[in-house]
């Protein structure tokens, strides 16, 4: 295998999760710009444009990913908030960030009482190993958040 | 030391049996029957013919297991188990004086003579008291099952009556492949811990429930929990992996509503992480334990679990004697059977198949390449002697700076002066992905690479450690702080033709095998080691001082 024609079949997004082990290592040389990743503390300020400075609890939501990505392209990830989902008392919105993407915002979800459950299932691409985080926006105005490291591996030698 | 119990006690049939010839009768002598009697084989990586495998002399744990078993080796080991130095036990186990000790009591395993022990104990017992499991990577690791794609031990473990096996170098023959096997087999083959990829749903049977001694067994499966990373995820593109601890909490669960008296999990984690995993899941018995290799003369106890370990390679037949009453396990007895392949008859059942298989090969695998002139081993945290072979083929035959050979830990040893087969070079090369690939990598790169390899071992968070050895590397040396995190544990990198530090900017030229990419081109490592083989004749391997390590 050359580098350039892995090159052209792998995005260079994709190249962590390519780059398995030794063998083709070698082609992250062609892909030559560095990516620019996204750090904490733009995820902090991305969140301080959706609310401000408010201030967040720990618990009700339950983020389930992977401790290690079998495939950095398609990382599967669930998330639930615990809520009654009443007309008084229901999750809003869900927010979804990694915090070592290009791009930290994966997605966000909206939900209303009739929604039934504030769930919800997604495959996003992680550029490198960072943290998932997931913040839940609650009908009063009140916000829970949690966070999980999923790692995102080049060697892996198991034998 | 609360967690060493049961049995004979180790060591004590080496007390027995000391000054005259062992015999098949000390192998398989008990104390005392349980309810059931459950048997464990694991990793025997198709090893059907005897040989000599030397264990490890290093093997660090960190974090919350240091210096905790399986991270003993040599003096400390035998000194924790209370095993005497220089016996057939230290033999077995450690690497202390291994080449005196090879000759005095000869090759380990062979699958006639494990089936000889198998049958025996099953007449002893009974058939219906016996429960036979296999903890996986039984049918890759030598020529022969890479070209019968594990056929040829599918039909050893059939006539063996195995009750079930997992997986993890199985699913490198491809999925289809597996589920071809697994229909063939009829044996059950478990794993709670894979689903389709699209659906989400079970790949396999989790777990299956025996009626044995008059006890209720489940036994729940657990693959390789990272092949997708370790292995080539091309091959089983479908399959998602993971340890899944929940879906095992729940079978656990399912089990015992199911009316488990016992609860046995077969499992090819890797001794740490199931470790962790009985520490955070309630409620199972047993874990037969696999992958790292560890053998083990008494169980550890985690909580209220057994954890039992059998080695690898066929060196070791694991029995775990349970009392059972009113639905509970109430006392256990163990031991850690060698199997010494001179003491015992070989059973001429799997005897005539081992023939069988190997005869079509038979020109193949007796072809002498070479000589040993030092003693080849490959397990080790760091480097083994034949790994050091195999990275000098690759540097000459390939013409590079580096050499990279994966830190597999499956592979037998040959003594100083034993001949070097093809069959010997098959049972460390055996692979569905063999391409020795030629390709310029960056000092950075190789930095990189080092790191993330390291954090697969040294992750002081068993559940981040994927079992195998640390990456062998010819031309180039480095040290190592286990103790760090990763892109902190490396430094120190040298080229060690000049001598000079390796160059973040630089390239040079690699060749290393055994990339899970697809694609890779090259010529298989085997025809490359037997190439450099052929030509060099007498393999001398200096002692290798190129990797320092600290932290420990």
């Amino acid at each position: 295998m050359t580098s350039r024609s892995m090159a052209v079949h792998e995005p260079a997004h994709s190249r962590r999760q390519a780059l398995k082990f030794a063998a083709a290592a070698a082609f992250a040389a062609v892909l030559a710009p560095r990516m620019v990743h996204a750090t904490e503390a733009q995820v902090a300020d991305e969140l301080k444009k959706l609310f401000g400075g408010k201030t967040m609890a720990e618990g009700k939501v339950k983020l389930d990913v992977p401790e290690i990505a079998e495939n950095g392209l398609v990382v599967p990830l669930n998330v639930d908030v615990d809520s009654a989902m009443t007309d008084k008392d229901f999750v809003k919105s869900v927010h979804i960030f990694a915090d070592g993407n290009p791009q930290p915002q994966v997605v966000s979800y909206h939900f209303t009482p009739e929604s039934g459950r504030a769930a919800a299932s997604i495959r996003m691409r992680l550029a490198q190993t960072q943290n998932v985080i997931a913040v839940a926006e609650m009908s009063d105005g009140s916000l829970y958040s949690t966070k999980a490291q999923v790692k995102v591996t080049i060697g892996g030698c198991g034998g | 030391m609360a967690a060493l119990l049961a049995g004979a006690g180790p060591g004590a049939l080496a007390q027995a049996v000391k000054g005259q010839a062992l015999t098949e009768a000390d192998l398989i002598r008990f104390d005392k029957p349980g309810t059931v009697t459950l048997l464990h084989l694991t990793d025997l990586h198709a090893q059907m013919v005897p040989l000599y495998f030397r264990e490890p002399s290093v093997n660090l744990g960190v974090g919350e297991v240091k210096g905790l078993p399986p991270h003993l080796t040599d003096q400390a080991f035998l000194d924790y188990f209370k095993l005497p130095a220089g016996g057939r036990d230290a033999y077995a186990m450690t690497s202390l004086d291994f080449v005196n000790l090879a000759k005095t009591y000869g090759r380990m395993g062979g699958m006639d003579r494990m089936a000889t022990l198998v049958k025996a104990i099953r007449a002893q017992r009974g058939a219906d008291k016996v429960l036979l499991l296999d903890g996986g990577d039984a049918l890759q690791g030598s020529w022969t099952s890479l070209k019968t794609q594990g056929e040829d031990m599918v039909k050893v473990l059939t006539a063996m009556d195995l009750d079930a096996m997992v997986g993890h170098w199985e699913f490198t023959y491809g999925a289809d492949r597996v589920l071809e096997l697994k229909e063939k087999a009829p044996f059950a083959f478990l794993a709670q811990n894979i689903r389709s990829t699209e659906w989400q749903e079970p790949v396999f049977d989790a777990a299956k429930i025996y009626d044995k001694g008059g006890a209720k067994v489940a036994v729940i499966g657990q693959a390789f929990p990272r092949t997708p990373i370790s292995n080539p995820r091309w091959m089983i593109p479908d399959w998602e992996f993971g340890i899944r601890e929940d879906e095992m909490r729940s079978q656990v669960e399912q089990a015992r509503a199911a009316g488990a008296d016992v609860v046995a999990v077969l499992s090819h984690n890797g001794f740490d992480v199931d470790r962790k995993m009985a520490s955070r899941v309630k409620g199972i018995d047993v874990i037969f334990t696999g992958h790292t290799h560890d053998a083990m003369p008494a169980p550890v106890k985690e909580g209220e679990t057994l954890l039992i370990a059998t080695g690898s390679h066929g060196k070791f037949l694991s029995r775990l004697d349970l009392d059972v009453k009113d639905k509970k396990v109430t006392g256990y007895r163990f031991q850690l059977i060698p199997v010494f392949s001179d003491a015992i008859t070989p059973d001429p059942e799997v005897a005539k198949i081992v023939a069988a298989e190997r005869a079509p090969y038979e020109k193949d695998l007796a072809r002498e390449i070479g000589r040993a002139g030092t003693l080849l081993y490959r397990r080790g945290n760091f480097n083994g002697t034949l790994d050091d072979m195999i990275c000098q083929a690759m540097l000459e035959e390939r013409d590079v700076e580096i050499a990279l050979s994966p830190g597999f830990r499956w592979g037998g040893t040959l003594l100083p002066g034993d001949p070097i087969t093809f069959d010997a070079i098959g049972n460390a090369t055996a692979i569905t992905y063999p391409a020795c690939y030629r390709i310029n990598m960056t000092g950075k790169q190789l930095k990189d690479m080092l790191e993330d390899v390291a954090d697969n071992i040294f992750n002081p968070d068993p559940y981040f450690q994927g079992g195998g050895d640390m990456v062998r590397v010819g031309g180039m040396g480095y040290a190592i702080d286990v103790s760090k995190d990763i892109g902190s544990r490396i430094s120190g990198m040298t080229f060690l033709k000049t001598g000079k530090p390796i160059e973040a900017d630089k390239s040079y030229a690699v060749a290393g095998w055994a990339s899970v990419n697809q694609g890779v081109e090259g010529p298989p490592i085997w025809e490359v080691v037997e190439k450099y083989v052929a030509r060099v004749k007498d393999v001398n391997i200096a002692p290798n001082s190129s990797v320092k390590v600290t932290g420990a």
